[in-house]
Formats: structure tokens, sequence, C-alpha cells
């Protein structure tokens, strides 16, 4: 039994059935094919991070977001600025508490360099409802090239939790045609 | 000297010293309680995030889910599991503990650091969650309870292995360690690593909290904090596992298809589960997507498939153990004749099932590096989690618990039928808090938030109406899970008040007759099994494919 010492000392030796066997080599096998299909996306797949980060300090970022305002700046919306940068540009969201800043308008089917970053504490981009989540941290800035495939409203929500304003914190993203 | 102050158990021959047993009863009772608190504030939360109910303000439901996680996740767990690694070595091993002064000396370290935990949060400025991520503060005392809480747990590790070495020099047994006492002892190899981890973490942030650190870096934090954070999950695994091993042994007289099997899958653990951190980093920037790779995937999926293979091991010896008593009808008479009505069994069987269908699958496929892009952060999370560590880890506690009570606390259980279903209500209930968190995470539901309405927001967002829905269901199954949870403190704690005293037949009524040999058999047929293991298999190819499917319809990004 379990919980009493095995009944042959020398059970290692003993004999091993074949269905048991079958099931590890089944097992085993469809772990490394999970393991390939990852190597495999990310070398061919469509959909993966960038691997690309910087260290920077908050005051730092802040300032190219700034920049990247005055220079874009096409409209606002409750006191936020809207930015329509143009397509392969350099994009900056500022991730603070409690607030996704700028908003920003993308066009449908052109890439764009996104970076995100936070002037604090950690916060989570969620853009939604497309579903792409990131981890965003203080002094680190992640940079991926997004390409948005369809038009209208998205919301970005923080699903790090960072505080009691938390829930408040919900920004937006523009894609038109 | 192991020649007085223990008495042998009337049902397994085994000789119970009383050191061992007074820890083992603290540590469970101390658990059991942590558990009812922790609980409490689960059902709050729930409640609060059922769009209708809305129970909570904000502050005081941040505060009830830092709790909650800090209760359950980790108090009621460890202190169990102290229960239960004494009870694998002293007991098992027929011997006297090692050092039960240091035992006992752990036991308070642990108490304490939890009060003080606990204080700090009550005291409402260390809502920080349990993961409590830098640059957030808590109050230091909120991380110098928790340091303490794991010098009790580490030191609790050494009396274990003081214990194994103890036990072999007076030759209290013969041969090899048992199955479980290997499955325990890999959980206390993987605690230690863990608490070291959470010590080169914890230890920093505490100074840092003090003012005598100026910074700690973020992603930094992270990585180690989850090398204590997800291998500790990784503990209860090893031990929870060992659990379902032990039930079936004692309610069944089960014994292992192939000892070398199943000790190799343990051995695996060891070696691979710690790799595990990287599941939380997935979507983190400054980390490699080479070191994710490898990381996430326990290097390989080895440790997965330690998995898989207890996941046949364990019913295959159930089915093996039922044939040989003559359950021998069709594929499944074995499992229609199972000792249903018995808690110990059906908890044990639901936490087996669900742990693998529901907590394994969901863990791979969320694990893998790309796929956690469509689901990191979201409800999904806890949706995954509540299915290894309440379906998996504390319901085989429980199994555990009621062979604790007649065993260890020589106290018949009362309210026998309200014991009987107490494992249907909390599977069922914690089944379905697992997947509609589940589905609403992968609606976008954000975790660890008290209104998805955006109500106070300056920019609205409107989630989808089956969110909403999904999260009603959740708070209904929550009350469904909740009455299971306080079904098992009124049994279990009546039971160690009023229960009768059991006499010379501790478990009467709770096994059957032993089956130790299968007669000449030397390898059971277990078709039964098989047959599960096929539609599990199924079900992970097909679910796994599935989320390949829906990350590639999102927007691209490199």
């Amino acid at each position: 039994m379990a919980i009493t010492p095995p009944a042959e000392r020398v059970w290692w030796n003993l004999p091993v059935a074949r269905s048991e066997i079958i099931w590890v080599i089944v097992a085993f096998i469809w772990g490394l094919v999970m393991f390939s299909a990852m190597v495999y996306w990310h070398l061919e797949g469509e959909q993966n991070l960038s691997n690309e980060a910087y260290r920077i300090s908050p005051e730092a970022y802040m300032e190219k977001a700034t920049a990247m305002v005055e220079q874009y700046q096409v409209g606002e919306e409750a006191g936020m600025p809207i930015v329509h940068p143009p397509p392969g540009s350099e994009v900056y969201l500022v991730a603070r508490l409690w607030q996704w800043w700028p908003i920003i308008e993308f066009e449908k089917g052109q890439s764009y360099r996104l970076h995100l970053s936070s002037l604090d504490w950690l916060h989570g981009f969620s853009l939604q409802p497309v579903n792409i989540n990131l981890e965003v941290h203080p002094g680190y800035d992640m940079v991926i090239t997004i390409t948005p495939t369809e038009a209208g409203e998205f919301g970005v929500v923080c699903n790090e939790f960072c505080g009691i304003g938390h829930h408040t914190m919900i920004g937006k993203i523009l894609v038109t045609e | 000297m192991s020649d007085f102050n223990h008495r042998v158990c009337p049902a397994t021959g085994l000789r119970i010293h009383k050191s061992a047993e007074n820890l083992i009863k603290a540590n469970a009772v101390v658990a059991i309680v942590f558990l009812a608190v922790g609980g409490l504030f689960g059902l709050l939360v729930a409640l609060t995030r059922w769009p209708g109910v809305h129970l909570l303000p904000a502050d005081w439901f941040y505060l009830a889910l830092t709790a909650h996680g800090l209760d359950v996740l980790l108090v009621w767990i460890i202190f169990f599991e102290m229960a239960v690694l004494y009870f694998a070595s002293a007991v098992l091993l027929n011997s006297r503990l090692a050092t039960p002064r240091w035992a006992w000396a752990a036991f308070v370290l642990m108490l304490v650091g939890a009060a003080i935990t606990n204080v700090a949060v009550l005291q409402g400025n260390s809502s920080v969650m349990f993961t409590s991520y830098v640059p957030m503060q808590a109050a230091p005392h909120f991380y110098l309870g928790l340091i303490l809480f794991a010098v009790g747990a580490l030191i609790g590790c050494f009396v274990f292995f003081g214990t194994l070495v103890v036990a072999r020099d007076e030759k209290t047994y013969e041969g090899s360690i048992p199955l479980v006492t290997f499955g325990a002892m890999v959980a206390a190899i993987i605690a230690v690593f863990t608490i070291a981890s959470g010590a080169i973490i914890l230890i920093p942030t505490f100074l840092w909290s003090l003012g005598l650190i100026g910074n700690i870096d973020s992603l930094m934090y992270r990585t180690i904090w989850w090398g204590m954070g997800h291998s500790s999950q990784q503990i209860n695994v090893a031990a929870h596992v060992s659990i379902w091993y032990m039930v079936a042994a004692v309610v069944l007289g089960a014994k292992p298809l192939s000892e070398k099997v199943s000790r190799g899958a343990f051995l695996l653990y060891i070696l691979f589960l710690q790799l595990a951190s990287a599941h939380h980093l997935l979507a983190d920037p400054g980390l490699s997507s080479e070191w994710k790779i490898f990381n996430t995937s326990y290097a390989m999926y080895l440790a997965v498939l330690g998995s898989m293979i207890h996941g046949m091991t364990v019913p295959g010896s159930i089915e093996a153990a039922q044939r040989a008593r003559g359950f021998t009808s069709g594929l499944f008479g074995w499992l229609r004749n199972a000792p249903w009505g018995n808690p110990a069994f059906s908890a044990m069987f639901i936490s087996l099932v669900t742990f693998g269908f529901l907590g394994g699958i969901s863990g791979v496929v969320m694990g893998v590096e790309q796929i956690n892009l469509i689901i990191h952060n979201t409800l999904y999370v806890p949706g995954h989690f509540h299915a290894t560590v309440v379906l998996g880890t504390t319901l085989a506690f429980m199994a555990a618990t009621y062979l604790l009570v007649p065993l260890i606390f020589q106290r018949e259980l009362i309210m026998k039928k309200m014991a009987m279903w107490q494992p249907y209500f909390f599977g069922v209930g914690v089944t379905g808090i697992a997947v509609f968190m589940m589905g609403a995470g992968t609606l976008g539901v954000p975790r660890r938030d008290w209104d998805i309405s955006g109500a106070d927001a300056m920019i609205k967002f409107d989630f989808p109406g089956a969110a909403y829905l999904m999260m009603g269901l959740n708070g209904m199954f929550a009350i469904l899970a909740t009455l299971g949870g306080i079904m098992f403190i009124v049994v279990v704690v009546g039971s160690l008040l009023f229960g009768k005293r059991t006499g010379d037949k501790p478990l009467e009524g709770l096994t059957m007759t032993t089956v130790t040999e299968y007669g000449s058999v030397e390898h059971p047929k277990i078709p039964g099994t098989l047959v599960l293991v096929g539609v599990f298999f199924v079900s992970f190819i097909l679910y796994y494919f599935v989320n390949w499917k829906y990350l590639a319809e999102v927007w691209p990004l490199r």
C-alpha cells in the first residue's frame, strides 16, 4: 500500500505494466508537441511579444509622451487629449494612478510601435474586447508593434491591482477605417 | 526512548507518539480555523463581484480580497501541510518525531506571523493583495508577519527531514519509505526552495518598507516573489497527490500500480516544478522569449508529465483494488460501486477529477507563452487556481481530515449524513466558481476589480452582458461552496468536541476490507481508467488547440 513501505524491497527492478509505459510515452510526446508549438509560433506566429524593452525613468518617459501629444493632438474627450499619430510612428501610452493617457487613434491595417510604461505602480494593459493583456512596469519601456485589424472604439482596462481607484482606470483606443 | 509516550493504533497497528499526535492536532485545528475565516472573506469577495449584489464598498473589497488570499492560499494550506508532514513522517514510519520542541517553536512562529499579517491587513493600510507587488507598499508588519510565518514553516520542514533520519536510524520501518511519505518528502524539498525565494525577496521588501532600502525593482520583485508564489502551489500539488494515494490506500486498500512509475513522477516534480515562476511573467517586459518558453513549459513539460502520470496511476490503483474486491462488471463497475457515501473517498475523487480536467488543462493552456496574452490578469487566472488550489488541494485536505478525525483525534464523525453530502456541495460550488471565472476571463473581465461597470470612471467601457451573467453565476456558486465549507467546519469541529470516542475500530464505516494482494496477477487490468485517461487526453488536445485559434484571431503584434 501507499502508506506502507513497498512489499518487495527491490521495487525498482519490478516490471511496469504496458499500459503505464504507453501512457508515459504518449504524455512525454504530447509535451514535446506543446513545446514545439511555442517555438513554432515564436518564429512564424502573428501574435508574439517583441522582447524589446528599455530602462527608462518615469520623467523621461513622460517627456516623450508629452512631446508626442503636442505633435499629434487632434481633439479632446473628458479632459483627455486624443492623438492621431502617423502609421509606423512611435506611440507612447502612459499608465499612472488612475488613468491611461492619452486617447490614441489608430488607422485600421496600419502598424504602430506602441510604448507602454508606468509612472508609479504596476498596471495592467488590457485591450478590450480584443483581449490583449500586458504587464506595465515603472522604469521599463516595453515596445510592441501592433496592427489593428478592426475599426471601432476599444477600452483599455487596468487589470493589475493598483490601489483604491484601480477599477476607475479605463482608457480608450480608437481605430478609424 | 521510543518505547513510552505512544499508543498503538488499533486500526493500523502503527505506533503513534504523543508528541507527533499533539502537533498534528494543533496544526490541523489552526489550519481549519483559518480556512473558516479566509473562506468567509472569499464569500464577501464573490458577493461584491456579483453585479446585482455588489456587497462591500471598494476599500473593504480590496481588504477582504487581500485577507482571503492570505488566509486560505497561505495560512490554511501551510498549517495543514505541517500536519501532513508530521503524519507522513512520524505516524507512517512508526517513529517518534524529531525535536518536538522545535516543531512547537515552528507552530508558534507560524501562528504569530499569521496573526501579525492579518492584523496589518485588517488595520486597512495593507490592502496590497496577497502578492504585495512593489512599489505599492504595505505596513512593515505585513511583511514581518509573512517572514515569521515562513521561518516557522521552514523549521517544520526540517523537523520532517529530521524525523526521516530518526526513523531510519532507529529502524522503525523496513525497506524504503512508503510512497505517501516519499510524496510528502518531495513537498518538503520544494518547500525549502520556495521559502528561500520568499526570504530573498520579502526581507529586502520589509527593510524597504522601513525606509532602510531606497528602491526595489518591480520586475525583480515579481520574478523572485513568484519563485515563492508559484512554487508554493507545487508544494500543494505534491502534498495533495500524496493524499490521493493515502486516501485510496486507507479507504480501499489500493496499492500503487508501480512504485517505480509513481515515485518517478514525484521525482519529476522536484526537478522541474520550480521553473514555474515564469507563468506569471509571460506578459512582462525585459525577459526573453527563450527564457519564458523554457521555464513556462517546465523544460518541455516534464512536470506536467509527472501530473499526467499520477492522473493515471491514482485512479488505476483504485480500479485495481476494486476489481480485486470483485467489482469486475463492465468498464466502470468498479467506479459505480466505489464508496461514494464516504466523504473521504468522494472528496478525494472529486479533487482528482476536477484538478485534472479543470485545473490541469487550463493551467497548461494559460502557461503557453503566447496564449497567455489573451489570459494574463483576467479573471481566467483565479478561475484556474480555484480549480487547482481549492478543488485540488483544499478538497484533498478535507478528504484527509475525514481520516484524521478518527485516526488521530480518535473521534467518530458526527452528523454522518451531512458529512456524506459535504464534498458534493463544496465540489459543485467550487467547480462553478472556477468555470464561471474562467468564462468571464475569456470575455476580458479583469481580476481584482471592484466594479467592472466603470460607474466611477471618466471613460467607460461596456463589458458584454454575458460577462455580468457569469459574475452573477460565480456569486451563486460561491454561496453553494460556502455552504459546503460551513458543513465541513460544523462536522469537523462538532466531531472533535462531541464525537463519540473511537474504541478499537476507529475506521469503522470509513474503510472497506483491505486488499493488499492482487493474487497472482502481476499487472492488474485497468480498462476503465484507460478510457477515463483517453477522455482526458482528447479534451486536453481540443482545448489546447481551440485556444491557439482564439489567439490567432487577435490583432497581430510583435
